[in-house]
């Protein structure tokens, strides 16, 4: 079997008894890339913290299933291990750890005890990467996220995704904040992750992104749903004409919930 | 107002009697006995919010013999755990109970005209330069009940000089190891680096004593000649049954500067105060503290940086974890006087809370008599961050390890600035221990 399949069935999610999403359904197998986009506070950056298990968020109906697992059943780390990936719009800063001790104990989170990635494997596999994103090497040994710029923050989420190689990513607004050249390397890395074994939720606000990464499939997210799917010619039209055809077309009122 | 005063069974006769057996220079002699009887008279020191009126001062053995060896290997590995074991020339003074028990200098630091040794053979050997800064400049005897009784009884130390223009690259390294489960500790750690000077002094406090009373009450003096480098780095761990007052000062005249790296590790009551004058224009002094608190001991800590030289810096860090009952205040103090123009006083006191019947307080004082400086501090009092945690978390690593790395990486500012591998080893270790 190629690759694996996330399923999301119904979900419904409140945050502080405010309810944001109000019945998702979005299916991603290996080997796809899917785009999620939608105006401002439409939820979309709820989906991705709930589908990884932010503590904020409460699931109050629904399912998430990896590979027929329930995901919702699972605690974050378990999560991770079994395969999702969450690259975050705002990656914490983590003070006295360093990122590439980080990076370790993640790949070795993922293995078997006794059964750690060895040493200098790690250190090749890390350094073609940050060349390959462009990342200044120092920043190996530079606390986690702290004191990074922007751009450095999402190149090193994607450095991360590149290292821990999930079945199943979830990039949260990768995109927000990068100049031209910042986003092109981003997507490179994104793109270089592609297979028949990985499968991709990008969430974006923007179809800039949608220029260097080519998605299989574009969702349209609206009040806490899904309410349009198409191929990569809806983010165009997106891009040409904004969100108010969609808003004529299904009847929906202009209001927004918040994120 | 009455101050209650524990009274200790060492008096005036006794203090010349161990003055007189110890070999001391009659300066040493009177100086014991003048503050023998200013003791009475003096208040005990009052640090803020905390009570410690009720605490042990006076429970302990003042005079304990411990057994001298001849190589480190007859060391047992907890002790022996502190040294960098494949270093040839140990710069190191081993002080078990109040006896030398092991003494190291290199013979090129030697020649260099650098003293490191026992405060005793010091004062014997060098008695008019130990005299000369021997609560002098840094703490005074008459400060407070404690410091003269210190200053009386005083049963340890060492005295490390390093004449001008010296440069020591490898560190020197203490290690005080109460093995006496009740042998109190009046120790005088006494460090002059002369001008253009620069110096690495690392100390290891340890004892075992878990329900046995005792006592260290301890004064360390820093002196930094213009343009000398300090860096002072040290790990406490006295047991529970040790209640600890411990006063580090450090004097940093023109161009000099003092760093202060503190692992407090000690398991029973303590406060600390740790004070730096920058007494020189541009004098420099930086203090980084770290805590971890457990069971029910109560600390109170308290870092103070006092400029009086222009364009003087001086940066405060203290972090604190705080676990099951335990208790601790970090006061910050940045005091610029007038006159010290084009200043920097800046401090952050953080935290972290493990538990909800812990205790733990942050207060950041900055007291400014000019205008013409920067100052600026950060205080917080919290948990663990819980989204610190899902970042963590998300990338498949366990709560408990994701909360280690958070502390870790929380005490870490310490750790990383301690230039002795196996004492930066210690320190981790003793932090795995007291968090888990």
């Amino acid at each position: 079997m190629a690759g694996s399949t996330l399923e999301i069935k119904d979900l419904h999610v409140e945050i502080e008894g405010k309810e944001i999403l109000k019945g998702v359904n979005l299916t991603i197998n290996g080997g796809e890339f899917h785009a999620v986009m939608g105006p401002n506070g439409t939820g979309k950056s709820t989906l991705a913290s709930a589908i990884m298990g932010h503590p904020k968020y409460e699931i109050t109906g629904g399912s998430i299933t990896l590979d027929g697992e329930d995901v919702l059943e699972m605690e974050v780390d378990e999560r991770a291990q079994a395969g999702l990936f969450l690259a975050m719009q705002y990656p914490s800063e983590i003070s006295g750890v360093t990122n590439s001790d980080f990076l370790r104990s993640s790949i070795n989170a993922r293995r078997e005890e006794g059964d750690e990635i060895n040493l200098m494997k790690f250190i090749k596999e890390m350094d073609a990467n940050m060349d390959y994103l462009e990342m200044d090497k120092n920043m190996a040994q530079r606390y986690l996220n702290e004191g990074f710029s922007g751009g450095e923050k999402k190149r090193n989420e994607i450095l991360q995704l590149m290292m821990l190689k999930p079945e199943i990513a979830i990039l949260d607004e990768i995109d927000s904040g990068l100049d031209i050249d910042a986003l092109k390397v981003v997507s490179k890395g994104i793109n270089k992750m592609r297979s028949e074994a990985f499968g991709c939720l990008i969430i974006t606000h923007y179809q800039r992104l949608l220029d260097y990464i080519t998605p299989d499939k574009v969702h349209v997210m609206m009040q806490g749903r899904v309410v349009k799917s198409g191929g990569p010619e809806l983010a165009q039209r997106l891009e040409a004409e904004g969100y108010d055809w969609i808003k004529q077309e299904l009847g929906i009122e202009d209001e927004t919930v918040e994120a | 107002m009455t101050v209650e005063i524990q009274q200790l069974p060492y008096d005036k006769e006794y203090v010349s009697q161990y003055s007189n057996k110890r070999n001391e220079p009659k300066w040493m002699g009177d100086l014991r006995l003048q503050a023998l009887e200013q003791a009475d008279s003096l208040p005990m020191p009052k640090p803020d919010k905390t009570k410690i009126d009720k605490w042990n001062f006076s429970r302990f053995t003042h005079d304990v013999a411990g057994e001298t060896i001849t190589a480190l290997d007859e060391l047992p590995t907890s002790i022996k755990s502190f040294l960098d074991e494949e270093k040839e020339a140990q710069n190191l003074v081993l002080q078990r109970n109040h006896t030398v028990a092991f003494a190291s200098l290199s013979q090129t630091l030697q020649d260099q005209g650098v003293i490191f040794t026992d405060i005793f053979t010091a004062m014997s050997e060098h008695s008019e330069l130990v005299q000369k800064y021997f609560m002098t400049d840094g703490v005074a005897p008459t400060e407070n009940r404690l410091t003269a009784l210190h200053a009386a009884l005083m049963n340890g130390g060492i005295f490390l000089y390093v004449p001008k223009n010296v440069q020591i690259e490898e560190p020197i390294q203490s290690i005080f190891w109460q093995e006496d489960l009740e042998a109190g500790l009046m120790n005088h750690v006494l460090v002059v680096a002369e001008e253009g000077s620069s110096v690495t002094y690392v100390e290891n406090y340890i004892s075992h004593n878990q329900t046995e009373a005792s006592v260290a009450n301890i004064v360390t003096e820093v002196i930094a000649k213009d343009g000398a480098n300090v860096s002072f780095g040290a790990v406490d761990n006295f047991a529970p049954g040790t209640t600890t007052y411990l006063n580090r000062r450090g004097v940093a005249y023109r161009d000099a500067k003092i760093e202060w790296a503190l692992g407090q590790m000690n398991d029973g009551n303590t406060v600390s105060e740790n004070i730096t004058y920058l007494m020189g224009d541009n004098a420099y002094g930086d203090t980084k503290s770290v805590t971890v608190g457990r069971g029910e001991q109560k600390q109170n800590f308290t870092s103070n940086i006092i400029h009086y030289g222009k364009n003087s810096e001086g940066y405060i860090l203290q972090h604190g974890v705080m676990k099951d009952k335990a208790s601790s205040i970090f006061n910050g103090v940045g005091k610029i006087h007038n006159g010290a123009t084009k200043s920097n006083a800046e401090q952050e006191s953080r935290v972290l809370m493990l538990s909800s019947d812990a205790r733990g307080d942050a207060n950041p004082i900055l007291l400014i008599e000019e205008d013409d400086v920067t100052a600026g501090h950060a205080a917080s009092v919290g948990r663990v961050d819980p989204l610190q945690l899902f970042y963590l978390m998300s990338r498949g690593i366990s709560k408990h390890e994701a909360e280690r790395l958070v502390i870790h990486g929380f005490l870490a500012p310490v750790v990383k600035q301690l230039p002795i591998e196996a004492v930066k080893n210690q320190l981790k270790a003793v932090i795995e221990r007291k968090v888990y």
